[in-house]
């Protein structure tokens, strides 16, 4: 299981990057299996950490994705539409989901080595 | 993301030897079973192009003996077993005094007397309970030998070709919905040609504590392990119900288009099942985004019902859905799907979403 040493982590496995770029993690990603659907905020959206963003569909379940931090989302990953498997192939960088310019990072966010140690 | 914790369950003779290849382990009626090996696509392909084994050694077996073995599956199933020759076997159902069915089930014939029962494995307690219930004035011996058999279900077109070399009976000759003892790798089992994924494929009974050891010889022979994700995908494109999706104790059984496994009129709930349904089971296809269980299915702005079994369709490469739908509105040409609050275009297509050519 990769988790880049830059990233923050959320308990319920999303990672937030330095430019607020968020996505699940490679553990997620294993644990979920096959990605076939991805459901993406609207850009412009302004979330509050913790609260449900967006929805991750493998063959078998659908698992909601909580913002890792609050703010205003201000991208999101096009690429999925066409190519959700992206989150499974590459998961911190091609697979990423949305970005938010945050205001402020959720209190919960653990160091990767922490959440490497949480999922083990 | 949530990710589910799992709580103390039963284990099959196989547990040990799933942790060998790999699997995930997931809660399942009371079992603790593998979701994944390799991956649910991956092994869904492998059972349509080439062969793949489940362990279903979850799922319940009973045997009925007896002068009243016949009569007495008659009044509680609603196929008709008199029709059934010995060593053959066919889906059938229990059904309650309401209307519903209390599971759905496979018989098999093993002679005049005596017919063996495969019974969900969520089931097992209360099936149990109610065939005893119905027994009384039956001249009948019901044994429960769950514990007893493992069973493998060795599915895909190449099934015959993988197992023959190592079978003792020419499995060429062995005719669908054929049940008959053999010596498969030397171990005494039997074999039913049976399955629940829309292909060709042997379920294989073994004693139980012969199951691991069959199960590592055919991964050497070349077997993909597929797990419950790829079980229910495949059935799922095959259109067949499963018990506490489309099948359940208060939803009329008629509902789907297996009318064919009502052949008797003596059965319990007769009355109750030989007046048409109110609702009608119904295939969804849609263009991206997946269903599932519960979502509500409307027509014309109207909810007539909602999703009962839902995934991406790993062989058609759409997500697919059956729903059960207000009969009166189940014959439209497109409905639409409430996912997440939105509603999303589906289309109604004729079950099975896919059939074997």
């Amino acid at each position: 299981m990769q988790t880049p040493s830059e990233l923050k982590y959320a308990p319920s496995h999303e990672w937030l990057s330095e430019d607020g770029t968020v996505g699940i993690s490679d553990f997620a990603q294993d644990q979920l299996g096959d990605v076939v659907y991805v459901e993406l905020p609207e850009v412009g959206r302004i979330v509050t950490a913790g609260e449900t963003v967006a929805v991750v569909e493998s063959v078998k379940t659908a698992s909601d994705i909580y913002a890792p931090a609050t703010g205003t989302i201000t991208a999101v990953n096009d690429a999925l539409s066409g190519g959700p498997e992206l989150v499974n192939s590459s998961p911190y960088e091609d697979g990423w989901l949305f970005k938010i310019d945050v205001t402020e990072e959720s209190a919960e966010l653990l160091s990767a080595e922490e959440y490497a140690a949480a999922n083990n | 993301m949530t990710l589910t914790p799992e709580p103390t369950l039963k284990r099959t003779p196989l547990h040990a030897a799933h942790l060998r290849a790999g699997a995930r382990m997931v809660p399942f009626g009371g079992w603790e079973m593998p979701v994944q090996y390799s991956g649910v696509k991956a092994e869904h392909d492998a059972v349509r192009t080439g062969a793949g084994v489940f362990d279903v050694s979850h799922m319940g077996e009973f045997r009925i003996t007896g002068p009243d073995a016949a009569a007495f599956l008659n009044r509680v199933t609603t196929n008709d077993v008199t029709k059934l020759k010995p060593g053959r076997a066919a889906y059938n159902w229990l059904p309650n005094d309401s209307g519903g069915l209390v599971d759905d089930i496979y018989v098999y014939r093993v002679a005049a007397e005596e017919f063996f029962l495969v019974v969900n494995a969520s089931n097992i307690a209360k099936d149990w309970a109610h065939l005893q219930q119905h027994a009384a004035g039956f001249a009948v011996t019901l044994t429960d030998e769950s514990d007893r058999w493992g069973l493998l279900a060795v599915q895909g077109p190449q099934a015959e070709a993988m197992l023959q070399p190592h079978s003792s009976v020419d499995l060429s000759a062995a005719k669908k919905n054929t049940y008959f003892p053999a010596k498969l790798f030397g171990f005494d089992v039997w074999l039913a040609r049976t399955g629940y994924t829309g292909e060709d494929g042997f379920e294989v009974f073994t004693d139980a504590s012969e199951a691991e050891t069959i199960w590592d010889k055919m991964l050497a022979i070349g077997l993909t392990p597929a797990g419950l994700g790829a079980r229910d995908t495949l059935r799922l494109e095959a259109g067949f119900p499963l018990y506490g999706h489309e099948f359940a104790d208060h939803i009329h059984p008629l509902s789907s288009t297996y009318t064919w496994v009502v052949k008797n009129t003596a059965h319990l709930g007769a009355e109750h099942i030989q007046t048409a349904p109110k609702q009608k089971l119904i295939g969804l296809a849609l263009d991206k985004v997946p269903v599932r269980e519960g979502y509500p299915v409307s027509l014309d702005g109207a909810v007539v019902g909602h999703v009962t079994s839902g995934s991406s369709s790993p062989t058609l490469g759409h997500p697919i859905g059956m729903a059960l739908v207000n009969a009166d509105a189940g014959n439209a040409d497109a409905y639409d799907v409430e996912v997440r609050g939105k509603l999303h275009p589906a289309r109604r297509v004729e079950l099975p979403f896919y059939k074997r050519s």
